[in-house]
Parts: C-alpha cells; structure tokens; sequence
C-alpha cells in the first residue's frame, strides 16, 4: 500500500506546516474577523491617573452620542455582584471597572457599547469623571513602608503581599560566611511587556438558546470557561468558549482580563453580540506586564571557584493587583531554579510581593513562571564571581556543572532535575563558534584598546508543569488532555487542550500521532481551543504543551494501538500475543511476512472488527510524574563603539537541548523567535514608570521592539538528551531562548567593558548606558582599570 | 461619501465616513480580513498592502477616501489559479511565519520591495521589511523567504507573475 510507505517515521521530520496554507492566504480566522449580525462594539473609559478617589461619574453626554447603547461603571458591576475578578493565581483578586477609586494610570472605570468602533470610542471620551489624586506609590522600596495604604479593600492592612522561601537561610547564611570568595550583586530584571502583533480582545453573544458564545484570544481556553463560570454564575455547561487562531500570546494572553467580563455584561445586558478588540495602548498599559523582580544574589565559592552557597532575595513589583497566573502553590513560580546548571551544596531564595500605582500582572512571559529572572540571576552573577576570582567564565562554569551521572540531581531548592549533559553542550558550542580563535581575537583587539566581548550562558530552566500534587491553577490540577479518532480511511482527528499562538502545533500533534501510529501526518487533522469539542486541558502557556499535552497524545496514540492490536490479531489470524508493532505496522510474531497497517486495522475497526468493540479513538488525560528540564549553552559576541557607545552583536549562537526533537524546523524557528525577544529584553524592553507613577512607553514608538534590522542573525545547533519519563522524550524549547538568552547578551557587553573596570549594567542595556558606563570609567569613577 | 477602491482587481464601491481608514475599509467594508492592524501609531505592518502595484502602503495611515479610484493588492489577492504566488510559498517553505499575524503584512512589503529591488542582498531585505514588525521568528527565515521569492521571481518563467 503506497499511501503507508511513507506513513510512520514523522519523529525528527522537518515537516512543513500544515497550518500555513491558510495563513499565507489570509484565511487565519483571528477574533477581530468574527462579526455577528446586531455586534456592537466596546470601548473603556481609562483612569488618567495613577492613584485617585473617584468623585463621580456622569455618562449623561455620552449616552448623547449617537449609536452609543449603554455605559457601565463598576458601581453597577458592584451591585450586580460582578465587581471583582479572582485572579489565576488564586492570591488576589481585581476590579472589573475601577470602585470608588482607581489604582494604576489606564485602569479600567468605565465600558461603553456603540453601534460602532468609532462611536464606542466617541462614547468614552464623553464620560465625565471627577477623580481626586492620591500619594503615588510608583516603587516597591516605598511600598514596603506601609506610608500610603493602596489596597484597603483587603483584610490585610499592608501592601505586602506575600513572602515565599525555599531552601536552607541558616545554612546557606553560614556557608556564606566561611566562604573563601562571596560576590552580591543586585539586578533589576526590569518591567517588560510580551506585545504579541495581534492585541487581546474578544466577541461575546448569548445564541437563541441563551447559551454565552465567547470568542477569545485565549492560551487557555477551558480555564477560562471555568473562570467566566466561578465570576458570572453561569453554569459552565451555557458557556462555550472558542479561541481561534492567535496571533502570538507569550503569555499575554493567558489572564482573564477586565474588558473580557465587561463584554460579557454588555451581551447580557443589551441582548446583542459585543465586541471589544483592544488597541496596542491599552494592550502594552493595562494587560499582563511581566517581570520587574529585584534580585540580590549573592554567591559563596572556594578560593579556586567551586560554588559553595547561592543566596537570593528578591523584591517584586505587582503593580496595584496580583495577576500572576502562577500555580497556587507557587507564588514567585518556578524561581527556585536560581541554582542553575551547577551543583550548589546549599541555597536559599525568596521572594517578598508588593502593590504599587502601576498596571497589575507579573505574567510569565515567554517564560515557566519566573523562570526567566532566576536564570538570568545565576548567569548574570557567575561572571561577577569569575571576574572576582579571576578565572575564565566558562572555567567556572565548567568546574560547577551538575555531571552527567548525577542525574536524576536533586537541587538544594527542591527539584529533580531529569536528564542533561551540560559539558556536552558547553563543548559543542565551544566548537562551533571557535571560541579559541575568538579568545585571541579579543586579546588582539583590547591591546590596541579595543572593546570586544563574549558572553556565555549555560542555563537550566524547568518546565511542564505539572505533577498534580504539587500545581494546580484555581485548583485545578495541571493535566492536559488529548482525544484521538481514527477514521475508517486511516485518516483521524486530535483534539488537545492546549493552544497555538504560532507554536505549530497543528503540525506536530499530527506527527506524534503518526509517529505512533504509522499514519500518515497530512490526514491527521488538529483541532484545539474549542470547549465544546477538545477534552480539558490547562493550555499553552510555560512551555508545557510538548512535555504535557504532548505526552497525552503519545499516550491517547498508544491506547489506540493497544485496541488496534486486537484487531490486528483477528485479520492476521492470530493470538493477540502473536502480534508485535514492527516498523509502523503490526506483524506475526516472527513472520515479517505477515503483517497488517493500521490502516487497515482502522477500516477493520469499522467493518470487520469480530467481537471487538467498533471504532478506534482514545483519550488520555496526562498527568506528568515530573518537570522536564531543558538546558543548553548560548554564546554571544559583541562589538562596543568606544565613542558611541553602541552595541553590535557580531555573531550569537544557541546550542540548545531540549530533549527528543519532533520537528527541527519548528524547533529552530522557536529558537529564533525567543532569541530575538531575549534580544529585545537585554537591549531595548521596557516599560517605564516616572515617580508618578505614569506610564512612559504605551505604544511601540516608546516601547521598542526589534525589527528585522536591529535583529542580529541566529546561529543554532543541539544536543539531544531526551527526558527520561516523558514518552517520547521531549522537553518543551518554546521558552530556552527567551529564558536563556539575555545573560549572555549582557554579560558579553559587561566583558566587553570589563577592561574598563565594569562588572554589571542593568537591562535593557541601551546606548546611553554604554556610553554613560564607559565615560565614568575613563573619568576615574568607576574601579580602577585592570590590566 | 461614496469611495470606489479597485481591490485585487474587483471594484468595491461603498458609502464611507470620512474618518474610516483603509484598513477597516479592507477589513470591515470588503470583508477582507488577511490585512491585519497590530498597533495605534503605524509602527507594526501588519496592515500593509500594495497601492497601484508599486507602493507598499500601511493601509492604517490612509483613509479610504485617499484611496478612492485607485487599486488595492491585499493578501486574498496573491494567489492566482489555484496556486500559491512565489512569496506565499517562499514563506511555508521557509517557515517564515509562526503565528501568521504579521505574515500578511510582510508578504505584500516583500512585493513592493522585490518589484524595486529584484536581487536584494540580506542587508537591503533587512532595511526594506524593517517597518513590519514581527514577535514570532526573528526575522532569520523571513529573510531566507524573501531570499527565495526573489530567485524564483527573477526566474523567465515567472516574470509574468
Ligand atoms: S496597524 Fe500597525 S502599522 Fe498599520
Ligand atoms: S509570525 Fe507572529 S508576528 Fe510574525
């Protein structure tokens, strides 16, 4: 059968994707394509002020304009009992429409519903409101005093909202102390934002059977369902959510934001399908910023650089509510990862939360949960101790490394690390790049006073999440699901409860299934981010739909075979423990003659299937035993502009292992995607607050991102140490590079300044920062220049 | 006001505020959804389109009326019989897209630019896309697509396209 020959083997394949047909077409179908017949649109009225009582509110002018329908504020929410929002987290919870007084400049206070875009617009600029300002609390070392109280709504009278540790503060404490060598640097991971290309927005309607249609730009679909259930009071079995193609989340999309309810409110209210469609302002002031961690990190080693004590404490800055979408049990998430590839004897990290007047979040961007600040807080401060010790970074981190035979490595803060070989990957990326030749050019360059750098970063990050005695989000556990049919024609479907944002997932879903199955990728067709028809997942978000959802589906494609080899058994005629699964297809035990392939035990299953139950689907809800833990050496190399200050990244390459590779072509494209955000973080990302608390980069001709000629051009290669519990061995890389890259941007630009004294800049490292950093260090104020 | 805009060689002629913009034009008046809008201050590219075969345009600066009795290439109208125009392919190949958000955007400034510049070095693709913002790819394999596009474009048999 020629249509099998090339059926099985789709593992490793670089096959092209299939959902790109439709998007180079323009046929994706994005939630501002959605249009019912009677939609109105919503605009929302947004606080100029960062910290004010609200007097009042008069809609009366804009209720004049004509197409407006209504206007709501949250005093109406409030009586309706939809005035606050739990968030993911299950910490806190936030205002739909801002009650009595507003807490960050751009906070929702009022929603108004138009026949049209620009009416509803129209609409929102006549609403009245009369604020009153307040002190502003626009840092986190000010919030700690308790001088302005911002959330008063709460039981506890503090801005402090939570305090978490793991790991040994006594024994790390004194470990600390006899140290031969102790470095503490503080790093600001500083307030970024994800700003995928398509805003957040949504089109809400009740159907003729009252049913709530909700189309959204979700990560995760089902959460948010339960979610709009646990808020509105609507029995989750009236509610289908939908997401359709996204264009890109990173984790912004991940949230339950306020304008999602207000939608839902106004479809109720006005009878008629609502659309709000956000604009890139309030995309970039209001919804899910993330970081904003500052770190102190202090690092005990023996006089010849074996780690001895890692020591963080960190001061978090949530803005006025906690939107982390953070497991429940893990407040700060997965930071705990601060010890990094190395094996550190003891270790204690904390992270301490406070409210200030700034938009609320602490997403994970692109990112496990806090992931991305703790990694870049081990790599950032081992080249501070290889410049106190005198020794080459890539010493250091070579002498540190967790080996190979240690794993499964259990790390002083609490995890099990699965599978790595670090020294492997280090190697090759020392290889690669020639870091020899690169050395001696370096050399050449600073004796004629040149500044050239290379920076390194050999990180670890952890993700999958997870295990369901430990994670759960609005206590749900963190399971995803996969349901596999398999058609008489050997064709089938797959629906998962995960989400693609551009991951390819309707690719690569369909080569595990064919990979498992010995089927053919192009007829297995992937369908996610549809409640009514995908079984409950918890989404895409924190690299976890390879390592979960990804697993579920291996394993929904093994049930299947084991049903299948039944069938199997009654057309070859034999025992079912005759039957062996060889090369794709199911054999006479030792009669490679006799053999069967499941497509024609699919059309079996429907025609011919003996005292077997008709059909071949499966389900598998997937709860996995453990995290997978990617890893990899990246290597960055940089030119600085001694007058200008200027930043050229000369070369940059990523080794990356991430287990098990289901399609290299997706996984390098991912791998340049996270690159070029970890690009934007170390060099251009920010969102910005003045000490009163204004936003100073709402749009993106303020809040910089790449294009493709700040972009520098990427460099990619592997090693492969597949996870040992996940069932094909995959690990998850949508995140490595994001999480991995901005420390060895930054610390090639610290190397490269390090002649001049320098042993730290704080990101996104500008042109100003650089020319700031070099003329202080030749007018004398920084360290006295080493040679 | 009455606009009549010649879009992938159909005329759609419709009534129109003055302050409507040829994005929502495309989007919303033509039914045309492949042109997106990713931002408020014409930085993202998303919404680019060709305006009278020559000009990539940010369809989002325009209003409809300044496009009135002119012609209009969005996405919808790259392919042609059935097949895939050189830079729709030259982006799957490529896997020049992710999310497909900007792709779009970036195929019809590709057009513009290829019609100009038919043998770009990668410096020339890099300056003529950097006003189309992507978050996805990193812009490697977009270039390898433009790259593509342009030596089957430069091709004889295809000169017609
Ligand atoms: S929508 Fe961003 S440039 Fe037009
Ligand atoms: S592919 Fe998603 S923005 Fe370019």
């Amino acid at each position: 059968m020629s249509a099998d020959v090339k059926a099985g083997h789709a593992i490793g394949v670089a096959m092209k994707r299939k959902e790109d047909p439709r998007f180079v077409q323009g046929k994706g179908h994005y939630v501002d394509d959605f249009s019912f017949p009677g939609m109105l649109f919503m605009a929302l009225v947004r606080s100029p002020y960062p910290h004010a009582t609200i007097k009042s509110i008069d809609i009366s002018a804009a209720m004049k304009v004509p197409g407006v329908k209504a206007v709501i504020t949250g005093k109406d929410l409030e009586a309706a009992g939809l005035g606050w929002l739990p968030t993911f987290h299950g910490l806190d919870k936030q205002m739909v429409l801002a009650i009595g007084k507003v807490l960050f400049q751009y906070q929702e206070v009022a929603a108004v519903f138009a026949e049209s875009r620009e009416a509803a617009a129209d609409g929102a600029e006549q609403v009245q409101v009369d604020y009153d300002p307040l002190p502003v609390v626009a840092d986190p070392f000010a919030s700690k005093t308790d001088t302005v109280l911002l959330r008063p709504d709460r039981e506890q009278k503090t801005n402090h909202i939570y305090h978490w540790e793991v790991g040994d503060r006594d024994r790390t404490d004194q470990t600390l102390a006899k140290s031969a060598k102790r470095v503490k640097q503080r790093i600001w991971f500083q307030r970024c934002h994800p700003a995928p290309l398509e805003p957040c927005g949504c089109v809400a309607f009740f159907d003729t059977m009252g049913r709530l249609q909700f189309y959204v730009t979700s990560q995760a679909p089902h959460v948010y369902r339960t979610a709009l259930s646990l808020v509105t009071g609507i029995p989750e079995d009236r509610i289908h959510v939908i997401s359709p193609d996204i264009g890109g989340g990173f984790g912004n999309k991940v949230p339950v934001y306020p304008g999602y309810v207000c939608a839902v409110v106004g479809a109720l209210k006005l009878g008629h399908p609502v659309k709000w469609i956000e604009t890139r302002t309030e995309n970039l002031t209001s919804t899910g910023f993330a970081r904003d961690y500052h770190m102190d990190v202090e690092l005990g080693a023996t006089a010849d650089g074996k780690l001895t004590a890692v020591k963080v404490a960190t001061t978090a800055d949530h803005g006025a509510f906690d939107c982390a979408a953070d497991p429940t049990k893990y407040p700060a998430g997965m930071f705990g990862i601060c010890t990094g590839s190395y094996d550190v004897p003891v270790a204690h990290a904390e992270v301490d939360a406070y409210f200030t007047n700034k938009a609320p979040g602490g997403i994970a961007y692109r990112c496990s949960f806090r992931v991305t600040e703790a990694s870049y807080a081990i790599e950032r401060t081992m080249d501070v101790l290889a410049d106190e010790l005198g020794i080459d970074a890539v010493e250091l981190r070579r002498k540190n490394f967790v080996k190979k035979e240690q794993f499964p490595y259990a790390s002083a803060l609490g995890f099990t690390y699965d599978s790595g070989d670090y020294e492997k990957t280090l190697q090759k990326a020392l290889d690669t790049i020639g870091y020899q030749a690169l050395l001696k050019e370096q050399q050449e360059k600073r004796a004629r006073g040149e500044l050239m750098g290379i920076g390194f970063s050999t990180f670890t990050e952890v993700v999958g999440a997870g295990p369901s005695k430990h994670f759960d989000i609005l206590g749900i556990k963190m399971f995803d699901s996969a349901e596999i049919r398999i058609h008489p024609t050997g064709a089938g479907i797959v629906r998962a409860g995960t989400k693609s944002q551009g991951q390819g997932h309707e690719t690569t879903w369909a080569q595990i299934v064919a990979e498992e199955l010995g089927l053919d990728p192009q007829q297995i067709m992937v369908e996610e981010g549809d409640t009514d028809t995908a079984p409950y997942g918890l989404g895409t978000y924190a690299s976890r739909s390879t390592p979960v959802a990804g697993a579920a589906i291996a394993m929904a494609a093994r049930r299947i075979r084991e049903k299948a080899r039944k069938i199997a058994a009654h057309l070859l005629e034999v025992g079912e423990a005759d039957v062996e699964w060889v090369d794709y297809r199911f054999q006479v035990k030792g009669v490679p003659a006799k053999t069967v392939t499941m497509k024609e035990v699919a059309f079996a299953a429907y025609t011919n299937m003996a005292q077997n139950e008709p059909g071949l689907e499966a389900t598998f809800y997937y709860d996995p035993p453990n995290m997978t833990f990617p890893n990899g050496t990246y290597v960055a190399v940089v030119d600085v502009d001694r007058e200008t200050g200027e930043v050229k990244v000369r070369r940059f390459l990523a080794v990356d292992d991430c287990g098990t590779i289901i399609n290299p072509m997706i996984v390098e494209g991912q791998v340049h995607g996270g690159l070029t955000e970890g690009f934007a973080i170390a060099f251009m990302q920010e969102i910005q607050y003045d000490a009163d608390g204004n936003n100073l980069n709402t749009n993106f001709t303020d809040y910089l991102v790449p294009t493709a000629q700040e972009a520098p051009h990427w460099e990619t290669a592997q090693t492969v140490t597949p996870s040992p519990h996940h069932p094909i061995g995959a690990k998850g890389v949508g995140e490595s590079p994001n999480v991995g890259s901005p420390a060895a941007f930054v610390n090639a630009v610290v190397d490269a300044l390090s002649p001049l004294g320098v042993r730290h800049l704080e990101m996104p490292v500008t042109r100003e920062k650089v020319w700031r950093a070099i003329r202080e260090a030749e007018a004398g104020k920084g360290k006295a220049a080493r040679t | 006001m009455k606009v009549t805009i010649t879009v992938n060689g159909t005329p759609y002629t419709r009534d129109v505020e003055p302050r409507t913009l040829l994005a929502y034009f495309l989007r919303e008046h033509c039914g045309l959804t492949g042109t997106h809008v990713g931002c408020d201050t014409s930085s993202c590219g998303c919404c680019v389109a060709v305006l009278d075969g020559q000009t990539a345009v940010k369809t989002c600066t325009m209003f409809a009326v300044q496009a009135d009795g002119h012609e209009i290439l969005t996405v919808e109208g790259l392919a042609a019989g059935g097949a895939l125009h050189p830079i729709q392919q030259a982006f799957s190949d490529q896997h020049g897209l992710h999310c497909g958000y900007c792709t779009p955007g970036m195929m019809l400034t590709t057009v513009a630019l290829l019609k100009h510049t038919p043998a770009p070095t990668e410096a020339q693709i890099r300056e003529g896309l950097a006003g189309n913002l992507c978050r996805c790819t990193g812009y490697n394999n977009i270039v390898k697509a433009v790259q593509q596009a342009a030596d089957v474009l430069r091709q004889p048999a295809a000169a017609t396209k």
